[in-house]
Parts: C-alpha cells; sequence; structure tokens
C-alpha cells in the first residue's frame, strides 16, 4: 500500500463544540484508489472527521491536507470530493434526472453532455427508465442508488459515504455492499465511508480506521484488525471475543483461570497484568480428560453455521462456536493454540466501550 | 331606519334551524347511547352556522334586494355605475335626453382597481422584506433567531387601530420622524396623508403574516439539504437559489394568502394615515353601510370582494396542490 500516493492527511485535527472534546488529535493518511473505512460506535467521531474533509466542519486545531495543498478553509463547493449523504438528502423539488445532473449543471456542462453523463449513471446503478420519476416515489435502496448517482456523476478524486445502507434492510445492505466495492474497484475512487457495523467494514474496506471517544485506536487492514487487535476495545467491537484479565508469567507463558497457557507474544515484562483476548472460534472443544480448562455448557444458540455454547470453565464464562454440538450440561475441555491468544496491555478507561 | 330591522321570516328561519340543530344533537346521543366523538364539533359547528353562514346569506339576501325587500339586480348595475340611480330618477322628472348627460363609470369600480393595485404594492413590499428576514429567523447558525420571532410578535398584541394610530405621531409634521430630520439638517418633510403613508401603515400591519409562514416553511427545510448543494458545487448565494428558495414556495404561497386578503380589504389605515385623499374598498364597502346607511348596495360591494378572494384563493390553491404552506390556505 505504501507506494499509492497519499491523497488526504488529516494533520494533529482536533474538535471541540462548546467546550466539549469530539475529535483530539486525529492524524490520518488516507491513500490514493483506497477503500477506507471509519469505524466506531455512534458519537465516537466518525461522522465529524467524515465532515472535516468534506469542509462541512472546521477543526479546532489541525490541518486538512488534500494533495499536499492545506484545504482547511476551502469552503465545500470548491473541494473536488462528494458526499453520500445518511439520509441522502435527495433535493425532493427535483425529478430523478435533475437530482442527478444538479452538479453538473453547476458547473455550466452542455446540455448533450449532461445527459450523457446522467445516463451512463443511471445505468451504473441499475435505474435506466427512472429519469422522470419524483425522488419520493422511490424505494429506499432506489434513493440510496440516486444519491450515490448524484455524487459519483461529478467524478469526484473521493467520495465519502456517511453511513449510506443504515436505512436498509440486511438483504439490501448486502447487495449493495458488493455493489458499491464493484462501483469502487471499477472507477478507481477513493472512498471513505463511515459506518458502525463492523462487519460491513471487514466487507468491504482496504483499511479500517477503528475510533472511539473521538480517538483513532487502531488503523490497519481488516485482517490485521481483526486478527490482531491492538487492545480490548478493538477486540469487543470487531466480532466477538472473550476477554479475560490475566497475569504475563513471563516471555511467551501467560496465566488465566488459574493456568498457565503457552502463548507466542513477548516483552510485556514478568508478573504484569494483562488483558487476553480469544475469539469464540478459536477455542476447541475437546475431551474432558484432556482440556487445559475443564467446563460445563450452559447453553447453546443455534447460528447457522455454527453453535454458539456458554460454557462455564474455572470463573469465567467462555463464549465458543463449533460446529459440532455439546449438549448444556454437559462437561467439556476446552484447549487453546498459543497462536490465537492474543495479549493485550490493560486498557486505559477512557477508550473503554 | 327600516334595514336595521330583519324581515320577519329571518327570525323564524333561524330559530328553525337552532331547532333542527338541537334536535339533531339529541338524536345522535339517544341512538349511540353515548358521547359520540362527532358531537364534540357541536359547538364549533353551531358557531359557524350563527356567525359564518347566516351572515354570508343575509349578505346575499340584501345583494339582490331593495329597500323594500324585492329582488333586484340594481346594486350590482350601481357597482358597475355608480351614478345609475341619479340617471333613474332624472329621467323619470325630465326624461332621456337630461338623464343622458350623467356619465357613465363607476367610482365603486375604481376605488376596487385602486385597492387591488394597493394591495398588490403591499404584498410585493411584504415579500421583499419578508423573505430575508424569515431567512435570517431560520438560519441555525444566527443566535439571534428567536429573539427577532419575539421582537416580530409582540407588536401583534396590540390593538391593530392602536398601532396605526402609533404611526400618525411618528409621521405627523411634528412627529418623531421630523424632529429628526430636522435635527440631522435635512428639515422637515410632509409625510402624511399620502399613498405612501398608506402603504407604510399596511405593510407596517400585515408584514407578519408574510414572515410566518415563509419562517415556518423554511425552518421545515432539512440543512443536510443545503450541504448537499454545497457539496455539488453550489456556493452560499446559489444554494439559496436552487434549493432554499424552491423548497420554501408553499410558505410564500401561504405568506402572499394572508397578506394580500386583508389588504384588499383595508379599512381605517387609508383614512388615518392617507387623510381621507385615498380611498380603499374597505372604507367604500363600510362608509356605505354606516355613511349612506345603504345596505343593499354595501352587501353587493361585500358579495363582489367575497368572490374576488374566493377566486384569487382557489388560483393560489392550484399553485400549491400539496397546500403544504404552514397556513390557513
Amino acid at each position: 500500500m505504501e507506494e499509492a500516493p497519499r491523497m488526504i492527511h488529516l494533520e494533529n485535527i482536533s474538535k471541540e463544540y462548546d467546550g466539549a472534546t469530539v475529535l483530539s488529535d486525529i492524524n490520518l493518511y488516507i491513500l490514493k484508489n483506497e477503500f477506507l473505512t471509519l469505524l466506531g460506535p455512534s458519537g465516537c467521531g466518525k461522522t465529524t472527521t467524515l465532515r472535516l474533509i468534506g469542509g462541512f466542519e472546521y477543526p479546532t486545531t489541525g490541518r486538512v491536507i488534500y494533495e499536499g495543498k492545506d484545504i482547511t478553509d476551502v469552503p465545500p463547493y470548491k473541494r473536488r470530493v462528494n458526499t453520500v449523504f445518511q439520509k441522502y438528502a435527495l433535493f425532493p423539488h427535483l425529478n430523478v434526472r435533475d437530482n442527478i445532473a444538479f452538479g453538473l449543471k453547476i458547473k455550466k456542462m452542455s446540455r448533450g453532455e449532461i445527459d450523457r453523463r446522467v445516463d451512463k449513471m443511471l445505468s451504473l446503478v441499475n435505474l435506466a427508465g427512472y429519469g422522470k420519476r419524483s425522488v419520493d416515489s422511490l424505494s429506499g435502496g432506489q434513493q440510496q442508488r440516486i444519491a450515490i448517482a448524484r455524487a459519483l456523476v461529478n467524478e469526484p478524486d473521493v467520495l465519502l459515504l456517511d453511513e449510506p445502507l443504515g436505512a436498509l434492510d440486511l438483504k439490501l445492505r448486502k447487495e449493495m455492499q458488493l455493489e458499491l466495492k464493484s462501483m469502487q474497484q471499477q472507477l478507481g475512487i477513493t472512498f471513505i465511508y463511515v459506518t458502525h457495523d463492523q462487519e460491513e467494514a471487514l466487507t468491504m474496506s482496504d483499511t479500517i480506521v477503528v475510533m472511539n471517544s473521538g480517538r483513532i485506536l487502531q488503523i490497519g487492514p481488516p485482517k490485521t484488525i481483526y486478527d490482531e487487535p491492538k487492545n480490548a476495545f478493538v477486540a469487543r467491537f470487531i466480532g466477538e471475543s472473550n476477554i479475560i484479565r490475566g497475569t504475563m508469567v513471563h516471555d511467551e507463558l501467560v496465566s488465566f483461570s488459574g493456568v498457565d497457557f503457552p502463548c507466542v507474544d513477548a516483552g510485556f515484562g514478568e508478573n504484569v497484568p494483562v488483558d487476553v483476548v480469544i475469539r469464540p472460534e478459536d477455542i476447541v472443544i475437546v475431551g474432558e480428560d484432556i482440556g487445559q480448562l475443564t467446563g460445563t455448557v450452559t447453553s447453546v444458540l443455534f447460528k447457522g453455521v455454527h453453535y454458539e455454547m456458554m460454557i462455564d470453565a474455572g470463573d469465567f464464562t467462555w463464549k465458543v462456536h463449533s460446529t459440532t454440538m455439546q449438549p448444556a450440561g454437559s462437561r467439556v475441555g476446552l484447549a487453546i493454540v498459543p497462536f490465537n491468544i492474543h495479549i493485550m496491555r490493560p486498557m486505559k478507561e477512557d477508550v473503554a466501550p | 331606519m327600516m334595514n336595521m330591522q330583519l324581515p320577519s321570516w329571518a327570525y323564524w328561519a333561524m330559530g328553525a334551524g337552532l331547532a333542527c340543530f338541537i334536535a339533531l344533537v339529541a338524536l345522535s346521543v339517544r341512538r349511540h347511547h353515548g358521547v359520540k366523538r362527532s358531537l364534540f364539533a357541536a359547538p364549533y359547528t353551531l358557531w359557524m352556522l350563527v356567525f359564518t353562514l347566516l351572515p354570508c346569506i343575509l349578505i346575499a339576501y340584501y345583494a339582490f334586494t331593495d329597500t323594500n325587500g324585492a329582488f333586484t339586480l340594481d346594486n350590482f348595475r350601481s357597482f358597475w355605475d355608480s351614478n345609475n340611480s341619479m340617471r333613474e330618477n332624472l329621467r323619470a322628472l325630465a326624461g332621456d335626453e337630461v338623464a343622458a348627460t350623467v356619465a357613465r363609470g363607476s367610482v365603486n369600480v375604481d376605488t376596487l382597481v385602486y385597492s387591488l393595485w394597493m394591495a398588490f404594492l403591499c404584498t410585493a413590499i411584504s415579500l421583499l422584506l419578508g423573505y430575508p428576514a424569515a431567512l435570517f429567523m431560520a438560519d441555525r447558525k444566527m443566535k439571534m433567531g428567536s429573539t427577532i420571532v419575539v421582537l416580530f410578535i409582540i407588536p401583534m398584541w396590540m390593538n391593530f387601530l392602536l398601532r396605526t394610530i402609533a404611526w400618525m405621531s411618528l409621521l405627523e409634521d411634528n412627529g418623531l420622524i421630523n424632529a429628526f430630520l430636522e435635527w440631522i439638517g435635512i428639515g422637515r418633510k410632509h409625510l402624511m396623508y399620502n399613498q405612501s403613508a398608506v402603504l407604510l401603515g399596511m405593510v407596517y400591519n400585515f408584514l407578519p403574516f408574510m414572515v410566518f409562514p415563509i419562517y415556518t416553511s423554511l425552518s421545515k427545510l432539512d440543512p443536510k439539504l443545503g450541504e448537499a448543494a454545497q457539496d455539488l458545487g453550489c456556493n452560499e448565494f446559489r444554494t439559496l437559489l436552487r434549493v432554499t428558495m424552491p423548497l420554501s414556495i408553499p410558505g410564500v404561497i401561504s405568506g402572499i394568502t394572508m397578506v394580500f386578503m386583508p389588504s384588499v380589504t383595508t379599512f381605517f389605515i387609508p383614512r388615518v394615515l392617507g387623510g381621507g385623499n385615498t380611498q380603499m374598498f374597505g372604507d367604500l364597502i363600510e362608509s356605505t353601510f354606516l355613511v349612506a346607511g345603504n345596505w343593499n348596495l354595501g352587501s353587493a360591494l361585500s358579495l363582489i370582494m367575497m368572490i374576488l378572494i374566493l377566486i384569487s384563493l382557489s388560483i393560489l390553491r392550484k399553485a400549491d396542490p400539496n397546500g403544504e404552506g404552514g397556513g390557513i390556505v
């Protein structure tokens, strides 16, 4: 990724509203043609970050750099970015065609060129023939496509998307996720995408930026974020996890639930308290006699691909995913391979979920 | 005055109507073994019958009858040709030739045209002044917005006549404004008793009726729409022109209606600030009733006014089919 040119750079940005800090010390590069997702719970500052790039917010401190130039003071209408708004913000007094043509008409483009581009856009979002319809007569998914078309028709360098799929049902969401991703690859545009849905972020992104309480907690590709969460918040927010307090006995040996486990992490020191994160699918159910831990299955849920079992073992209730089911009440053994034990320093209170 | 007495059948009709209404209410209570929801509308219905429908019927009755209560269209003839009755009297006394010397033409029609023109001016000025004011009030970034809303409302708590008379003390030759003009060296000006003073009084009184419907429709606008316009390349002015203004049209239509209607029927303001130099249709109706004592002609004039307003209302309603304006239309 490093060879791609840096498109946008947020430099030491912080933002306060009436004394309340919304963003503190945000530093972030966005590369050309990257699909970058700002991920976090509501109120984490992800939308504010997006609005800073769009020009709708002004940072309290810091600069927004765009292709090497400081654009902090540049108003939205002079930026080469376009936005797909959360609830679409389509113009109710214009029909579908005029909504899409809006930006081109402002640019005083010729009629023929406008028609050509709008038609191309309508077919790209699979809504050819809908030009004369009023936007109110369209379904949520269709309105969503119009909002994307209205932004993309301007051929922006960067497309900002503020939870664009939030109002759609699950099936439509999944379809649109794939469509957006293929559109991005096809058009070669930088996408900056805001969502609180970790699954969506993992599916679509090249890079995920996990945020909480106005701070960036981790930046990385989806696989890294999932496999090597930097702290318990990221671990808890991305996918499901068992997070348990433990003690690092020495390098490559950690103790929790009263048992010593070999692991692969080192460099924490000796006998220091740590957080231990284990994904539910990384716990293997074995015979009671050979498990590192032994416990009792307290509940079983069928989740489609796998079963989710809650297992009381030691002083902790483990969430375990497995394709084979153990009935509630049965005694089982649990085994965890060293590679799947993630050790992290205990979180500071202010980023705790 | 004979007209002060209603014909006796009118009293009978009123009484019968009231009795029917009470009987209907009583019946509906009995049939539904309890209070029906529509019963709560009864006081309102009664109010409408007695104070809205009945006066309208009476106006129509007077407009189509003469002083003896006989059917006639003379009142409408007099509207078009105000010397009509004088000419008819002369014809009876001195013959056709003398009668023909009485000029055709109508003070009434002239006054109506003048009133419509004044109402148009008043509406246009109110719109030009009111729209920016409403924009300012609805702007979320302006902290002053709500203060200005209150400033617009407070004068409306005062009596309309009082507010107009207050302008006299400001505008008159020895008034406050002239004292100020003299003090800054411009010298005293004659400000009262002309068309501009009347227009000023009208705009002053009716401006809030323009501002508030527009304010309502502007503050209902999603601020995201403005952001979307800016995102697509509009500066603030173009955003106003292409998004904000088209979307506030329902409020504008509602405002126009609410200013134009009372403007056409304005009375008192021309008399106080215009000094009788300019007469408007409202004054004409008033003086026809109270000075000339001609209830029949006065009713005909009122009826014409009512029909004109109904026509303009239906035209405006067509322009705003959804009736989204937060007004009375």
